[in-house]
């Protein structure tokens, strides 16, 4: 080998804020939002400008596999985008070598009225498949997909997310491509699914094929990928093996805070049924929101917008991660919703959670935040490592682990009840 | 070799050559999509244009003088409906194929000039089953078409290619302004009577006659009617029609060639 397959020289995105929201009549019609629009309307005399990528370069040898991490708005997805060719490049130049197939979301080109072989078509089709090359591999994608015969005909609008997730995946596993590129695919699906999806990356991988993978999930990074290139502000902080670049990535933060506000709706995410407005942490009791000691209790009080559909419900979830990527646990505020079945208006919710104390383990603490209803099953609003927080253990014999000084492992660190009690000795012992 | 393209770039008719298979699904879904849950199925087809027939027929076919004296008005009407009914919905599939996409835009590459080639191609297939009837209409009345019937395949294509030729620019607009949402139903209403459908093309006055076939459509129904039910050919209006189209069509192209590498970022 020792070919190039992708040579990135220079990559620059500019976008200019606001420039599509502003002549686009698509939010014009949204209840919810219009006041405010209008106000952002009489302000919007200058031009915001942003570069989401700023003279990237970097070059992949055929048979790579190398990841791309960074916080959201680093550019990742910008230059996933400009790589393959769904947006041009504002300065800049990149060459591949080579059958480039994409994977932004799974399930591309799917139609909810289509049963569930008619879209393996469809999909295989808008992925870059030729027909008889679909017509070979169709048994095979079937079968990869784990969904029973009697479901095929099925409109996949019927199909549990899951299943259409699994259906999706399936057909871009069976795309020959000699580059690919993959964005963030596996933070769907079940875990057993996902790790079918990742043993088939990999398995890409190892047949020579050049991968670019784009992901929050170091472990599945680290697994994957033996270069990385971190991101940050649109500009590589780091190119180099991936142990190295994940470990900056998460030594630096790279901005991330135990608070999150947005300030302007527009730009918060979210769509007609829900709208983030804020995220952030209270250690109960009062003391830095950045450095929490391990005995404290601690509340995450999200803060969005709902919108005019009273029929879709939405809860916000929140789901907890260590630095190393794994998910600690996932709540919603389901039990909450008394308040809102009530309210038929746009609203303004704020839910808490309580964190017991002793119960997070020591460490980087990340939480993903996103306001679903499930009834269709929607994230419609989601930000993916929206705030972090350090946790850190000095108790004293009045904490989880006692007097121990050692290394304590595990993922988290909870108070449980203990029923021990002592006796004495007797002849049949 | 990805770059920053500048200027004005070529149609790309290879690119499109070479995703002729995705063009191929994408009229298939749509033809899919349209009559599923529908219960007459393609039967619309036919029953479109044969109830606006039966409409013009019982309101206008009595106005002395609409039609040409020797044709029956009803298939007079029939015979201008069906190539409209063509163009209209080609046009307006082509006008939304872009918006109704945003989903692929946003997400995969592909010449995107697809699309609103795929949103004509889906409405020819309803064109051949409204065709069919209207042969058999012509027959019923006792008119068996001449050698000139040859020439019904040209002026379908025509109606074709200048469904295509508003419809690129109009797709390529609707990207950036959503107002069109509202304004293509309404132009696509108002075209309907700049158009000899459901008079004849002899009501205007013979000095606004030039100016009258510069829309595309004049030209193409008025010939779909001589190759079908005979009389005088009418060249002024053919070639005058066919000059415009190729005019906006070119433009067209042209103009959704150079904006489609916004499309991602607007849509």
């Amino acid at each position: 080998m020792g070919d190039v397959a992708i040579r990135a020289d220079g990559l620059g995105k500019r976008y200019r804020l606001g420039q599509n929201r502003e002549t686009s009549g698509l939010l014009l019609s949204d209840t919810l939002f219009r006041a405010l629009r209008l106000r952002r309307r009489r302000t919007a005399g200058e031009v915001a400008e942003f570069w989401a990528l700023r003279d990237v370069s970097f070059e992949v040898p055929s048979g790579a596999a190398v990841g791309i991490i960074g916080r959201n708005g680093a550019g990742k997805s910008t230059l996933l985008k400009v790589l393959s060719r769904i947006t041009e490049p504002t300065t800049g130049k990149a060459t591949l070598y080579g059958r480039v197939a994409s994977l932004l979301e799974v399930g591309t080109g799917f139609h909810p009225e289509l049963s569930g072989l008619e879209n393996i078509y469809l999909s295989a089709a808008v992925l870059g498949m030729r027909r008889d090359e679909i017509r070979r591999k169709l048994d095979e994608i079937v079968e990869f997909s784990g969904i029973e015969p009697k479901f095929l005909d099925t409109p996949v609008k019927r199909y549990s997310s899951g299943m259409q997730v699994r259906l999706g995946f399936a057909v871009a596993a069976h795309l020959e491509p000699e580059i690919l590129l993959i964005d963030e695919v596996l933070a769907v699906g079940d875990a057993k699914f996902q790790a079918k999806c990742l043993g088939k990356i990999e398995e890409i991988g190892a047949t020579g094929r050049t991968v670019i993978f784009v992901s929050h999930n170091m472990s599945a990074i680290l697994r994957l990928c033996s270069r990385a290139i971190l991101l940050d502000h649109g500009r590589v902080v780091t190119d180099g093996p991936t142990h190295e670049a994940v470990r900056i990535y998460l030594e630096s933060d790279l901005g991330r805070s135990s608070e999150r506000r947005w300030a302007d709706p527009a730009q918060a995410p979210g769509d007609e049924v829900a709208r983030l407005k804020s995220i952030r942490v209270l250690p109960v009791g009062g003391g830095s929101p950045e450095e929490i000691e391990i005995r404290q209790a601690i509340d995450i009080e999200v803060e969005y917008w709902t919108g005019t559909l009273r029929s879709l419900r939405p809860s916000a979830n929140l789901a907890f991660y260590n630095d190393e990527g794994v998910c600690l646990f996932i709540t919603n505020d389901w039990q909450g919703r008394d308040a809102l079945d009530a309210a038929t208006g746009p609203r303004i919710v704020r839910s808490t959670c309580r964190i017991p104390g002793n119960f997070l383990a020591e460490g980087r603490v990340i939480i993903s935040v996103a306001v679903s209803t499930f009834n269709p099953a929607t994230a419609h609003a989601l930000e993916r490592d929206a705030i972090a927080f350090q946790i850190v253990d000095r108790s004293q014999g009045d904490g989880v682990r006692g007097e121990s000084t050692n290394e304590w492992g595990g993922v988290v660190r909870p108070m449980l009840d203990w029923h021990t009690e002592a006796r004495e000795i007797t002849s049949q012992d | 070799m990805i770059r920053p393209s500048r200027g004005w770039i070529g149609p790309g008719i290879r690119e499109l050559w070479q995703y002729r298979d995705l063009g191929y699904f994408l009229v298939w879904r749509d033809l899919k999509v349209r009559y599923k849950q529908t219960l007459f199925g393609a039967a619309w087809a036919v029953v479109q244009p044969v109830l606006l027939m039966l409409v013009f027929s019982a309101f206008l076919g009595r106005v002395a003088g609409i039609g040409p004296p020797d044709v029956p008005y009803p298939l007079f009407a029939l015979a201008g409906l069906v190539p409209w009914i063509l163009f209209s919905q080609s046009l307006n599939a082509a006008s939304n194929s872009l918006v109704s996409s945003q989903n692929l835009i946003s997400k995969v590459y592909f010449p995107r000039l697809l699309l609103p080639l795929a949103g004509v191609g889906s409405h020819i297939v309803d064109f051949f089953i409204a065709l069919a009837v209207l042969l058999v209409v012509t027959l019923t009345f006792g008119r068996i078409p001449g050698a000139t019937v040859l020439w019904l395949p040209v002026f379908a294509l025509l109606a074709v290619l200048a469904a295509l030729a508003v419809g690129t620019w109009l797709s390529a607009i609707y990207v950036r302004y959503r107002d069109l949402r509202y304004a293509i139903p309404f132009l696509i209403q108002v075209w309907l009577f700049a158009t000899p459908v459901a008079y004849s093309a002899n009501l205007v006055p013979a000095e606004w006659r030039g100016i009258y076939a510069l829309n595309p459509m004049a030209g193409v129904i008025e010939g779909f009617r001589w190759a079908l039910l005979g009389g005088p050919r009418p060249d002024q209006a053919i070639v005058f029609s066919a000059a415009a189209t190729l005019v906006i069509l070119t433009g067209g192209v042209a103009y959704f060639r150079r904006v489609e590498r916004t499309f991602a970022d607007m849509i």
